[in-house]
């Protein structure tokens, strides 16, 4: 592997804890979201949804609808049929054989889930256009719902009758030094664990729900699409190939958007359909999603049963691990929706060393649920909490502390760059100093020593302490690495940096923030590079038509791969500008530094040329050297080299009660390390949210069905998004092993957070109610799960039996 | 999220609200801080014609000493009522249960007298009311009556009140000195309980009321006797009500989604225990 030297803090910008230029915007309400936008003309669009899970739709009579006044259009899904080029698009074929089932933006003949559109409505206002759905008449012919995972794979009801079975595709990794590896290392182990875990469903709930605007241009065919989307570039070019529209017809803007957690990195139906219909009747055509809308019509995260085995030797050393996933896609597949659980694929050895021996198998089943999609973390959150627990139960086996059997399992640090069992590289690492450090602030021996003074008879209290360590594998991602995995589209990023003639700086990012405050990261790249004032430079984002290259924020790519990109554009301005400034200077190129955004000749510092300078030069161009383009700008495309793999250890402490089963968090510590940090406030920050999604997953969050396929958890009252009040003071530390592959040193760390929390917290409470036997806690721990569970750990244990 | 059609009339008086009530007729709602009636309303499951608005009907605010009695006028909010320094002297209780009640946005929207005329089991207010021996006082097109909290809760969402009746005030005798104890169980901090208890003990006299322990706010009789014994025997003569009379006061602990009907009778037993314990330490 190449290394990189981190060559950044010539101006010591990098690093600070600046306020982010995003916020008082956000604060006092300025900033315009999709459904601020004042589009006159505009007809709204609601969309009527199946009640059923899985339905015959007989007959729609849209006759009561059209009759209202207000209400301009309704269609059915059959009537629609013609305006689609292509079906709703799907963009990872995992494998060759991937059963794929051809869906479009209305169902047309059945319905496969509650929430599947069947008809919709453009009206005056999105009022009307919302009563009109009740005055439409359906009538279904209501069929069996497959509901349970694991009930789909008997197939006795098949959801897509023309793809013959439920089952969408089988997934192998299996990486053997030598054949029957795996096999051998199980039967000569000391030690086996086999753990069988659950990923609830979960509801991504961005605070801004979606919403989407499509205007048409007055003239020329070219339409505009707002969308509240994270990904407006891949939206731009499935829109183009999904309606057959040109594609240099097709701008998408994405204003401000609230959050998005991997459901915006999705190609909707609205979205189609208020471009097609927009298109089919030349207004402009506008829709917003309610909340309860939003639990049913936005995708969903998680939806995993997990079975893991580990294989040790006489000192608890891994020596093999095998993996048998079963996930849930939900009805169809949306964009990303069958590489989900592939991106863990490769984790579920955590951040231990083991010998080439791994055996990991995913299938993949389709249910009559909202299809499943990307949500923070995308795979690597659930391979993670696998690996994290099977370690601990791991740890009850050997009879050590969970944190010495994590010790004994640790890539060496002396070992990086290191080439993983599956052929990947991970680039650095020092996770015996993460959990040292963790362990330090936690004070891990003191909690421990008190948890052996306050778990005692008698008392109605628990004290439980969990440990999680992990790598995120993010920065996506190696184009090529991409195409070995059949991934439709590449990985690259995206950016120009333009410095105005008065010295104010313009990049172009083809990033686009929803959150992460990149107009402020980019901002302070930029000023450290040029040695400007960050307030000096401004980042255009989130239109194709300003940045029409890109390919947008998801997977904690947005730093490591357009960032660096920012920076290597500096890079080119810095060398364009320094020609410039040799030639009036009459000095060899060769003979200048670069310094606090002055070119200086070496050995001669009188002899020197602000930035400022060569600025306006470049835009008078009375004075370049021959040959010189005027301008001083630069654009980079970049392809990173390998992912980013940041890395931590996450510790917590929980008290459980034993008479509610009630889970207090009490302390929380994340040491991460994502390198060198540009902005500490902003890391902290993502820490911050992800650790308390992880948290939510652990504790409070979980997408209920009842038998029929109905959504019981559709509003914020049932959907217990923890807030503020829920959680303890999240308190953060960082080691700080900067990145070799790129020039900043950094990595991801969108995701990080909830990638360590879910473990680190359910390990807590296990460990809280060891003594009665209690080895697992379905997720979410609510108080009645936990007393649920203690009531069958003492039943089993009175009646002689063990868990 | 978008309520079905309807119409607003804004009321200056408590009279005119109660006249626009009845000249409406049956679909029309008086509308208070909103908060329990909105949500329905957005989420279709409530669908008024008209909404009375007496949000803004002046000389309905207020908390006053009135001999042994505090009246706290039906639209006070939630925030007034949790921050009064006269129910902190005299009925800290309530004043302590109204700052559980949601957010400091639902406390400072909602008002206690929509609270108590939603007759939400769930909620807290009318539980707290009940335990304390509250009075209510509506007012009507023939004048104005009061109905003991006892006898005010009549089904789920359904109270004593008439249609065209308004509550106006709030009695709540002075807790003079008594222990008390308010145990809100919930996930999160901002919930509904998932069961809650309010309870009150002094020498010889005691109330408990269970909050979400079936379709009406539950008070626990048989407690005056308990309060006058040890606190060993109080609770256990609590919990003993608790499991043979829990049915016959009407409780039916449903199960939902964060608790089992069994879980709510556990949870009501370990919540009373506690805060006898508490009203009594
Ligand atoms: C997010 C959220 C969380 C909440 N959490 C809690 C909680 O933890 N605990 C809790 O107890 N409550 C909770 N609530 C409910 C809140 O306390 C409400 O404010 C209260 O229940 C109703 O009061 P209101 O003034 O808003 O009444 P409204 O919603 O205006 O009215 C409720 C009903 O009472 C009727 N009504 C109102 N005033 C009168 C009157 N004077 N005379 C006759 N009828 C009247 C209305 O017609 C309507 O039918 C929560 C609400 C929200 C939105």
């Amino acid at each position: 592997m190449t290394t990189i030297e981190t060559t950044h803090t010539t101006n010591g910008v990098i690093g600070q804890r600046l306020l982010r230029k995003e916020d008082p915007a956000l604060l006092t309400g300025e900033a315009r979201y999709t459904n601020d936008l004042q589009i006159p003309g505009a007809l709204h669009l609601a969309v009527l949804r199946s009640p059923y899970a899985h339905a015959k739709i007989l007959r729609v009579d849209l006759s009561r609808a059209l009759e209202m006044p207000g209400v301009r259009a309704a269609y059915s899904g059959a009537d629609l049929a013609d305006l689609w080029a292509a079906p709703m698009p799907c963009a990872w074929p995992v494998t060759d054989d991937m059963k794929n089932p051809v869906h479009y933006p209305l169902a047309t003949s059945t319905a496969c889930y509650v929430g599947d559109g069947v008809a919709c409505v453009l009206a005056e206002t999105d009022a009307i256009a919302r009563d009109a759905l009740e005055a439409i008449e359906v009538d279904y012919e209501p069929l069996r719902a497959v509901v349970g995972l694991e009930d789909a794979l008997s197939d006795e009801v098949v959801i897509h009758p023309d793809l013959g079975t439920n089952k969408s595709y089988t997934w192998n990794l299996l990486v053997e030094e030598t054949e029957g590896a795996v096999e051998a290392a199980f039967a000569s182990a000391t030690y086996t664990v086999a753990e069988r875990y659950v990923q609830q469903r979960l509801l991504p709930m961005a605070m801004e729900t979606r919403a989407v605007a499509a205007v048409p241009q007055p003239f020329g065919g070219d339409i505009t699409l707002y969308s509240s989307t994270q990904v407006p570039h891949i939206l731009k070019v499935m829109t183009a190939i999904t309606l057959g529209i040109p594609e240099h017809q097709v701008r998408v803007v994405a204003p401000a958007v609230g959050g998005g957690f991997g459901s915006k990195l999705n190609v909707y139906a609205e979205e189609l359909l208020c471009v097609a219909l927009s298109r089919k009747i030349g207004l402009p055509v506008r829709w917003n999603e309610e909340r309860s809308e939003n639990s049913m019509a936005t995708i969903h995260g998680r939806g995993q049963i997990q079975n893991i085995e580990l294989a040790a030797d006489a000192e608890g050393k891994l020596t093999a691990v095998r993996v048998r996933l079963l996930a849930d896609m939900g009805a169809y597949l949306q964009l990303v929706t069958p590489g989900i659980p592939i991106l863990g694929a490769f984790l579920y050895a955590g951040v231990y060393h083991i010998p080439k021996a791994y055996d990991f198998s995913c299938t993949a089943a389709f249910t009559n649920l909202t299809p499943t999609d990307a949500y923070r973390g995308a795979g690597r959150p659930e391979a993670t909490y696998a690996i994290e627990r099977a370690m601990d139960a791991l740890a009850r086996e050997v009879g050590v502390d969970p944190l010495e059997i994590r010790r004994r399992n640790f890539i060496p640090t002396e070992a990086y760059p290191y080439e993983a069992f599956s052929g990947l590289t991970y680039d650095s690492g020092d996770h015996d100093l993460a959990a040292t450090k963790a362990a330090e602030m936690i004070d891990y021996d003191g909690l421990r020593a008190r948890q052996a003074e306050v778990n005692v008879p008698g008392s109605t209290k628990r004290l439980g302490i969990g440990v999680s360590t992990y790598f995120e594998m993010c920065g996506l991602a190696p184009s090529r690495v991409l195409a070995s995995l059949n991934y439709g589209a590449g990985g690259w990023e995206a950016a120009t940096v333009r410095v105005l003639p008065t010295n104010k700086v313009q990049v172009v990012t083809g990033t686009s923030p929803h959150g992460q405050g990149h107009e402020t990261s980019w901002s302070m790249i930029v000023a450290d590079k040029l040695g400007v004032d960050p307030a000096d430079v401004h980042v255009l984002h989130s239109d194709t038509a300003i940045s029409p290259l890109g390919l947008d924020t998801y997977g904690s790519r947005s730093l490591p791969v357009g960032g660096v990109a920012v920076a290597m554009a500096c890079d080119k301005v810095i060398d364009k500008a320094k020609q410039i400034a040799a030639h009036q200077l009459e000095a060899a190129v060769e003979d200048l530094t670069f310094e606090d955004g002055s070119f200086s000749v070496q050995g001669s510092p009188d002899r020197a040329l602000p930035l400022a300078a060569i600025a306006f030069a470049a835009f008078t161009a009375h004075n370049l050297p021959d040959g010189l383009e005027p301008n001083l700008e630069a654009q980079v495309s970049y392809d990173p080299p390998n992912f980013s793999w940041p890395f931590g250890t996450h510790m917590c402490a929980v008290e459980v009660d034993l008479e509610t089963g009630k889970v207090d968090l009490i302390t929380y510590v994340a040491v991460d390390d994502c390198g060198v940090q540009i902005n500490p406030l902003i890391v902290d920050g993502q820490v911050h949210g992800g650790v308390v999604q992880g948290i939510a997953q652990a504790l409070y969050e979980e997408a209920v069905y009842d038998v029929d396929g109905n959504l019981t958890t559709s509003t914020l009252a049932e959907y217990l998004v923890p807030a503020a009040s829920d959680v303890p003071s999240i308190i953060t530390g960082h080691t700080v092993t900067p990145s070799p592959t790129n020039q900043l040193g950094v990595k991801g760390v969108g995701e990080a957070g909830t990638i360590g929390a879910a473990p680190a917290v359910i390990n807590a409470v296990v460990d809280a109610l060891k003594e009665f036997g209690v080895t697992d806690v379905p997720m979410p721990a609510s108080p009645l799960t936990v007393w649920n569970t203690l009531n069958n750990a003492r039943a089993n244990h009175s009646s002689g039996g063990t868990s | 999220m978008i309520p079905a059609a309807f119409d607003y009339a804004r009321a200056s008086s408590a009279e005119e609200a109660i006249a626009l009530i009845g000249q409406y007729g049956d679909e029309a709602k008086f509308l208070a801080g909103g908060h329990s009636l909105l949500p329905l309303m957005k989420l279709r499951l409530a669908q008024p014609t008209v909404l009375v608005d007496i949000g803004r009907v002046p000389d309905l605010s207020y908390i006053r000493e009135e001999g042994d009695q505090i009246a706290i006028g039906a639209l006070t909010r939630h925030m007034d009522v949790e921050t009064s320094p006269l129910l902190h002297q005299h009925v800290p209780l309530l004043a302590h249960a109204a700052g559980h009640v949601g957010d400091p946005q639902v406390r400072h929207r909602g008002t206690i007298g929509g609270s108590i005329a939603h007759a939400d089991p769930a909620s807290d207010l009318p539980a707290t009311t009940l335990a304390l021996g509250a009075t209510y006082v509506a007012k009507g097109p023939n004048g104005t009556r009061e109905i003991a909290a006892a006898d005010f809760y009549h089904g789920f969402l359904t109270s004593a009140l008439e249609a065209d009746e308004m509550l106006v005030e709030i009695r709540v005798p002075k807790m003079n000195g008594a222990g008390w104890s308010f145990q809100k169980f919930n996930r999160r901090a901002q919930d509904w309980a998932i069961v809650g208890v309010a309870a009150w003990r002094r020498n010889g006299d005691a109330g408990v009321a269970l909050v979400n322990m079936g379709s009406v706010p539950i008070l626990a009789t048989d407690v005056a006797s308990a309060a006058s014994s040890r606190i060993g025997s109080a609770i256990r003569r609590v919990t003993n009500w608790l499991d043979t009379s829990l049915a016959a006061a009407q409780a039916d602990p449903q199960p939902d989604l964060n608790a089992s009907a069994d879980y709510r009778v556990h949870l009501a037993k370990v919540l009373t225990r506690r805060a006898l314990e508490a009203a009594s330490a």
